[in-house]
């Protein structure tokens, strides 16, 4: 197959990265030029190695289309589980970055940038790799279509790992829009959405060529994902730069407003990327790693529509007591406890998918991990709203206890999910018989729901008694702590937030070492507690 | 395909679509999950006409509470004030000196200058206001520019060497890399040390001693004891508050740094640092 046009393409752009650097307004962008230009340079020269100089004719012949694109899934996989371990580890080195402050490294590694690069590397490169693969995955076997739009979805997944390296290095060469999780700037939001567009081309396309002929909710919730996030994205970002050979923008908005955007954005990244997305994943991987139908169709789609509505409006619940004005807090207030609900809803339908397979969780670690995944997912879910409600806040805002609650979510749910999804997918993807060790998905699950369960308790303990100490006032009405005092005293959470952390990472090891076995072609020699685990194809 | 189909386990009808294998059944939802959605919206609704809510053109239904989270702040500072009564009135009146001798003027003010203390000081000055290099320790006796309690207020209100109140404090020791040899810096910082502990080379010491006669007594005072007015440290007693060895002694004669604190009176208003002044001078090393 030969890839011309590509590879001219790629060349232009690393000659046009090129003339960026030369012609840069500032430094920095002409740092992150060099970044880019030798990025695009070896994949130049790697796309060129590929090009076969063989008659035209028989290099089209060279590969007869098979039903599905499943190439560029394996390679989503493999994404996924490389960025998880990197975006865990950095998590690791900022947690310990916060217990002992002299681990901050000038200027590269200091936690302003790190801690970006934590939250981006989880959320965008391991979640959006998770996301894209499953999605692609799922799409095809439930249209029973091949990927629409040919070579597409191979340029979705190399442009979108072209997103994260020039948002990593730009966090670590101090170029930041201060938009948190929207950090990147102007030209690396401009490149992300080229390639979100040509996602929800290769999606929509896969789905309106189906051979099926009804949609199935997972691609109801993948599309809700895919369409929010593009509208979110394009929105949040709006801005305007210095110059168009620098890195520095201005937002199109200003003051309150300015917030309220990037909280519109920030919460609905949460609902729409983390919740709906996954929850794609869920009603595809639950029932076939059990084997059973799906529990409700009625409730799946009054919780769909219910949960795309509702999201939207609660993020003002991210500025209460703020200079927003009260009505939109109360808005946002009022949504967020209306979205507990129809959050729930998902979690009776992934739990009661497994009524009539319960012993699943007792002999089969990756349903085991599936049902964690939703059990953290509930929790998450009612925390949120709870936390919403102003009271609460007043409380909470602020403190480590949010920290807390965006982790059981993030680590529970999405990181719980992804793990189910992909020990489901790779014996699956590349045709082996099972996966190389069920034991060592055993070992996973118990070492991140260890580390989880470690990492939110403590931080619980840490928001609450940071917020009481915030609003400690003696009998005369005068503060009673100070800040660096409530600071000094969260050393013993944070250490021990380091040890949670440190012990879902190295779950997240294991689940390296297992797959990179299984892709091998090994097989370990066990026997897995409870009767026979899940050996044989869900079909 | 469309085919109703039961399922075998449940006895439950699916709804006759089936995906990659994947069947749904035809569960009608928890009647517990939809009455605690509808219980939800209907809180929602109640809260809405309660509190403000709905955005109209130019305003904001304002709830039928009337709760506005500024009025409410409002009302919050207003209860601070009525239960404190008049001592804050009485203190912004009073002189500092009044203040500490009027017990019960001079014990809220030392409460309320711990807090302000809290919030302001405790970035330099740290929690337990000991100070760290290069900011001054406030529980010893040991002070640049005086340790009564006018004093104290002096340098809280005016800072020291902040770059716009004209009250400043400013005192300023020369770099002595101009006026001095290196030899010679070198001496006076073994005779400095000699004050108070021994030095690396007490052969430098006695040269040391004319030096600093001729060059530092002006400000330091001959028994090298400080002098107030100027904010010339004391270099008699072990107590430094920039340097930690000789070496650093001699870095400090030949290009000195100054440090700044800044002006808090307009910050903070004169009553809080009055506040500030007595409860520094609670401290223990007060005159």
């Amino acid at each position: 197959m030969n890839y011309v046009s590509e590879t001219i393409l790629l060349a232009v752009g690393t000659f046009l990265a090129l003339l960026g650097a030369a012609y840069a307004y500032d430094n920095l962008f002409a740092s992150h030029m060099w970044v880019l230009f030798f990025v695009l340079l070896v994949s130049t020269v790697v796309m060129l190695r590929k090009i076969s100089f063989a008659p035209a004719g028989q290099a089209s012949k060279s590969r007869a289309e098979s039903e599905y694109l499943d190439e560029v899934i394996k390679y989503g996989v493999i994404a996924t589980v490389f960025w998880g371990v990197v975006g865990f580890l950095v998590g690791v080195v900022v947690a310990l970055q916060l217990a002992f402050p002299d681990l901050n490294i000038e200027p590269w590694f200091n936690f302003g940038r790190v801690r970006p690069l934590h939250t981006s590397a989880v959320i965008f490169a391991f979640g959006g790799n998770a996301l894209i693969a499953t999605s692609f995955y799922v799409v095809q076997r439930t249209c029973r279509a091949r990927l629409f739009g040919g070579n597409l979805a191979w340029f979705v997944f190399w442009g979108y790992q072209l997103f994260i390296v020039m948002a990593a290095t730009g966090y670590l060469l101090g170029i930041t829009q201060s938009r948190e999780y929207a950090e990147p700037e102007w030209y690396v939001d401009i490149w992300l959405t080229i390639v979100w567009v040509a996602y929800l081309l290769v999606f929509l396309g896969t789905i309106l060529k189906r051979k099926e002929p009804h949609i199935y909710v997972a691609n109801w919730f993948y599309l809700g994902f895919i369409v929010t996030i593009a509208m979110l994205h394009v929105v949040n970002n709006l801005a305007v730069p210095v110059s168009f050979l620098g890195v520095k923008s201005y937002s199109a908005f200003a003051g309150v407003q300015d917030a309220l955007t990037q909280w519109w954005y920030g919460h609905n990244a949460v609902g729409f990327f983390l919740t709906a997305g996954f929850l794609g994943m869920m009603y595809y991987f639950v029932p076939k790693q059990v084997n059973r139908p799906v529990y409700s169709y009625r409730l799946s789609i009054i919780h769909f529509w219910a949960l795309i509505f509702m999201y939207i409006w609660a993020g003002p619940h991210h500025l209460h007591y703020t200079a927003l004005p009260d009505w939109a807090q109360t808005l946002g207030m009022v949504f967020s406890i209306m979205l507990w609900m129809p959050s729930w809803g998902g979690m009776i339908n992934g739990l009661m998918t497994l009524s009539g397979a319960w012993d699943k969780i007792r002999t089969d670690p990756i349903v085991r991990m599936m049902v964690m995944a939703i059990a953290f997912y509930g929790m998450a879910t009612f925390e949120g709203p709870m936390m919403s409600v102003k009271a609460v806040n007043s409380l909470s805002h602020y403190t480590d206890w949010t920290i807390g609650h965006v982790h059981s979510g993030a680590l529970g749910w999405n990181g719980m999910i992804t793990f189910g999804a992909i020990y489901y997918l790779t014996p699956k993807l590349w045709n082996r018989r099972r996966l190389y060790s069920l034991q060592l998905v055993n070992w996973h699950f118990w070492l991140a729901t260890l580390g989880i369960v470690v990492y939110a308790a403590v931080m619980w303990v840490a928001g609450v008694q940071q917020g009481l100490m915030w609003r400690e006032y003696d009998d005369q009405g005068f503060l009673v702590y100070s800040f660096a005092e409530s600071v000094a005293a969260m050393l013993p959470y944070y250490v021990l937030r380091a040890v949670g952390g440190a012990m879902f990472l190295t779950g997240a090891l294991l689940m390296a070492f297992n797959v990179t076995m299984t892709i091998l072609g090994y097989e370990r020699q066990e026997t897995v507690s409870g009767a026979a685990p899940a050996l044989q194809p869900a079909e | 395909m469309a085919d109703k189909h039961i399922d075998e386990i449940s006895g439950v009808e699916t709804t006759g679509h089936e995906w990659d294998g994947i069947r749904e059944l035809n569960n009608p939802m928890p009647r517990w999950w939809v009455w605690t959605f509808y219980a939800t919206i209907l809180w929602a609704l109640g809260y809405t006409i309660l509190y403000p809510a709905w955005p109209l053109v130019s305003d904001a239904t304002r709830g039928a509470l009337g709760y506005s989270s500024r009025a409410d702040l409002a009302a919050d500072v207003e209860g601070a004030k009525i239960a404190t009564g008049d001592i804050v009135e009485k203190i912004a009146n009073a002189s500092v000196d009044e203040i500490l001798a009027d017990q019960q003027l001079s014990q809220f003010a030392t409460a309320g200058g711990a807090a302000a203390f809290r919030v302001n000081c405790t970035p330099c000055h740290g929690t337990g206001a000991a100070g760290g290099k290069g900011y001054p320790n406030l529980n010893d006796d040991e002070w640049l520019w005086g340790g009564d309690v006018n004093a104290i207020y002096q340098s809280v209100a005016h800072g020291i060497r902040d770059s716009v109140d004209p009250d400043t404090r400013v005192s300023e020791m020369p770099a002595f890399a101009d006026m001095l040899k290196p030899e010679e810096i070198r001496q006076v910082s073994s005779y400095v040390v000699s004050l108070t502990g021994t030095p690396h080379d007490p052969s430098l010491v006695e040269a040391g001693r004319q030096l600093f006669a001729d060059n530092c007594i002006s400000c330091h005072g001959e028994k090298a004891e400080g002098n107030r007015d100027m904010g010339a440290p004391n270099l008699g007693d072990a107590i430094w508050l920039k340097v930690r060895d000789e070496a650093e002694i001699a870095k400090q004669i030949q290009s000195p740094r100054h440090g700044v604190m800044p002006a808090w009176a307009t910050r903070l208003g004169d009553a809080t640092v009055k506040q500030l002044a007595v409860y520094v001078h609670s401290l223990g090393g007060g005159e």
